[in-house]
């Protein structure tokens, strides 16, 4: 292992050198936009040259997964380097060259639980952009109580045999492979008849079907399987336990949504920066002085919210986690967002509810906060989260 | 500086929990408050700590201290929060150390910080002269007289005042070009002539005083450091002062959350704990998730004042108005789910209640703060 800062050195001139100047600015001033994000996969049109490039320089160093094995395709880097690395990207703003559940949920889980040829199969992929995965759990009888789902897979000898419908299956509709709990003993209690699939959405039998949100965009599907065929080599882990596998990796989509839609992403344009614009100072001060105190009150938030964030990696660097932070993080950093939407919605008033049209930039204020309210029910509700947080660590009975 | 604890400051903890829950438990605040203590603390207790080093734990090691990190003041606070401790400690060995150690000259910090770290010299400062926390609102007057100057002026909410050797009091220099400089601290023996200090009783038991100056004539040496640099020093120990109020409160929050939890899982109604019912539950779990944030936001402005960060000033704002926050949610949770008992004085919440009320008020509360938070931020 290299010393950090000599590490530090070569990281940022690597970085001066290849990353493209065009994904160093913010996305966007007020909402984050997720169509800036890069999602790769079979069929990714990249937005620009630079993008393209960015994937493809910080892939081959195994950088989009920092901290994974070099044989998987990872960069192998220790704890230390990958933080210098995130700080590095950070202090020129350069923008994530690949987000993927593949990268931020399945592949910890594989690292975890996949077979050494599963790992070596479906791993280095992933790190090159070139797999988009999507999640398979909810259903529609079956969401915060997850382990209530009921799509089959039968045994049939060489194959399992897959029925069911899955509903919030984010992008299936654009992803090329699905990882997916289906029920394997229908006899059992609910969570040890549950198995973990893997799985192409080219498979004959799959289909999606997009769902307009309120926002208007269509992140997530309904996902049918009608008699599909998926080889055996392709479970994940034992049979029937595969739940143990959906909590682990459930905590990881925890923390990726923390990340994804938590307060103070990079290239976010402040509360304040926004309202000095909008409304204006009158003798320094925000001229709406019940708005001013709002803003300072979220800001204040989220700082402490921010400073939790690195005492939670600090923490865990000293082996003193507490291993329910995911709940923590994602109950908190949603609802800070949920709120943090309200505010921008109030800075821009009724210009904020601007739907359509270069004026209102597409809309983009008001479809941000209708998103935001997703926030707080995806990856497991705010009430879940809670419930996790009373039994696992305050140890109220029920 | 990461954000956990280093090996000298869990030492610091243990010792600290182990010292107080011994020592000075809420018990022993309700013998000062019930037999009517005229001081309001145990001077036996005092020299203990002052043996440990806490007396001196800011205090710089050339003037006889341990010159300890914030956190370590933060860690006795947090401590003091959850046992209720009475004692000299904040207004002190921190408020103190921190104004004299900041702005006092070396002879003057010659003279007094040895004392002051061997728990000899008792603080006060006399800030204050409204109702609500206002530290540009002074209207003590300093008047040129003599070789030294004329006091004139009231002061409340004085911590410690009745006790005190030293009283800190903050004056504005009657030749001052604007209301916005002239400020100074002057450092007034208890035995001053014309120096006239009250005890008041107040809610949460400890002490406070008003002090009234009639015409106090002091000598130009009683003035802290030299002309014109006590607004500066006078800011800081305000701002490391709040942090440690913040520490004081994340103690109270996090001890009466706990005794909560623990009666949530005890007390029986409808054949079950109480701690069943998932309306009581997510209460808790949201308190929770409240008093980790205010953990998060105390360090982190603990460990700028030792990094002399220049956004110390709103991180003690952020991390006064989180832990206020936090800590009056605690308290008044903690009644409303112990039920009946919790208004009770049979129990010690009330006390907790009581000593969260003065800590939100002490230094700026959360209106003061959140407006702070806002100037320095530029809007």
């Amino acid at each position: 292992m290299s010393d950090p800062e000599t590490f530090r050195v070569e990281v940022r001139a690597w970085l001066e050198r290849n990353c493209p100047a065009s994904l160093r600015a913010p996305a966007n001033a007020a909402v984050s936009s997720e169509d800036t994000i890069c999602w790769g996969g079979r069929g990714w049109v990249f937005a620009s040259e630079d993008q393209r490039l960015w994937l493809e320089r910080m892939a081959a160093r195994g950088w989009t997964a920092p901290e994974w094995p070099r044989d998987y395709g990872g960069g192998g880097l220790d704890r230390a380097e990958a933080r210098v690395l995130r700080e590095e990207l950070a202090r020129i703003r350069a923008r994530s060259p690949l987000a993927s559940f593949g990268l931020s949920m399945l592949g910890p889980a594989l690292l975890r639980y996949g077979s050494e040829e599963q790992k070596r199969r479906f791993l280095p992929p992933i790190v090159r952009g070139e797999i988009r995965w999507c999640q398979g759990y909810s259903e529609p009888g079956a969401g915060s109580d997850l382990a209530g789902l009921q799509t089959r897979a039968e045994d049939r000898g060489d194959h399992f045999l897959v029925n069911g419908q899955k509903i919030w299956t984010s992008y299936a509709d654009q992803a090329d492979w699905i990882f997916c709990l289906v029920r394997t003993d229908a006899t059992a209690a609910k969570q040890e008849g549950i198995s973990f699939l893997l799985f192409d959405m080219e498979s004959p039998g799959v289909s999606t079907r997009p769902i307009t949100l309120i926002s208007g965009s269509s992140p997530f599907c309904e996902t049918f399987f009608h008699e599909v065929r998926v080889p055996k080599d392709q479970l994940v882990g034992e049979l029937n336990r595969g739940w143990e596998i959906a909590k682990y990796l459930l905590t990881h989509e925890r923390e990726m949504i923390s990340a994804l839609f938590g307060v103070g992403s990079a290239g976010q344009a402040t509360l304040a920066e926004v309202a000095r614009d909008r409304i204006g100072l009158r003798a320094g001060r925000l001229a709406d002085p019940g708005l001013r105190h709002d803003i300072a009150r979220q800001a204040i938030d989220a700082e402490a919210f921010a400073a939790t964030l690195e005492r939670v990696v600090d923490e865990a660097k000293s082996g003193l986690g507490t291993g329910a932070a995911s709940s923590l993080l994602k109950y908190y950093g949603t609802e800070l967002n949920k709120r943090r939407h309200e505010l921008l919605m109030a800075i821009g008033g009724a210009e904020a509810l601007g739907w359509e049209g270069e004026r209102f930039d597409g809309g983009a204020l008001a479809r941000g906060w209708l998103r935001s309210k997703g926030n707080s029910i995806e990856g497991g509700t705010s009430e879940i989260q809670l419930n996790i947080i009373a039994k696992r660590i305050l140890g109220l009975p029920g | 500086m990461a954000l956990v604890w280093d090996d000298d400051e869990r030492m610091l903890d243990e010792a600290a929990r182990a010292f107080l829950d011994a020592n000075s438990p809420p018990a022993e605040l309700r013998r000062l408050r019930d037999s009517r203590d005229p001081e309001g603390f145990s001077r036996a207790l005092w020299h203990e700590m002052a043996a440990l080093g806490w007396a001196g734990l800011l205090v710089p090691e050339p003037y006889g201290g341990l010159g300890f990190a914030h956190t370590g003041a933060g860690i006795l606070c947090e401590h003091g929060g959850r046992t209720l401790a009475a004692s000299p400690l904040f207004a002190t060995a921190i408020v103190g150390a921190t104004l004299i150690g900041h702005l006092a000259t070396d002879a003057q910090k010659q003279r007094l910080l040895p004392a002051l770290a061997r728990g000899e010299l008792l603080c006060a400062l006399a800030l204050e002269e409204r109702a609500r926390h206002d530290p540009a609102a002074i209207a003590m007057s300093a008047t040129p007289a003599g070789d030294g100057f004329r006091l004139d002026g009231e002061k409340h909410f004085v911590l410690d005042g009745h006790v005190a050797d030293l009283l800190l009091v903050v004056a504005r220099r009657a030749d001052a070009a604007s209301d916005e400089d002239g400020i100074e601290v002057f450092a007034l023996p208890r035995a001053t002539v014309g120096l006239g200090v009250e005890r008041t009783v107040m809610a949460d038991s400890r002490n406070a005083a008003t002090l009234r100056c009639d015409g106090v004539h002091v000598a130009a040496e009683a003035r802290l450091g030299l002309p014109g640099q006590a607004e500066a020093a006078l800011a800081h120990t305000l701002d490391v002062a709040r942090i440690c109020v913040a520490a004081e409160l994340l103690g109270v929050a996090a001890e009466v959350f706990a005794r909560t939890v623990d009666y949530l899982k005890q007390r029986r109604q409808f054949g079950r704990v109480i701690g069943e019912f998932q309306a009581l539950q997510h209460r808790a779990a949201r308190l929770f998730c409240d008093i980790e944030l205010t953990r998060s936001a105390v360090l982190r402005a603990l460990r700028a004042i030792d990094a002399a960060d220049p956004r110390l000033g709103a991180l003690a704002s952020v991390a006064k108005l989180q832990a206020a926050e936090t800590a009056t949610l605690a308290v008044n949770e903690a009644v409303q789910m112990h039920g009946g008992i919790g208004i009770t004085d049979d129990i010690d919440i009330g006390l907790f209640m009581k000593r969260g009320a003065t800590l939100r008020q002490l230094f700026g509360d959360s209106y003061f703060h959140a407006d702070r938070y806002a100037t320095l931020a530029g809007y």
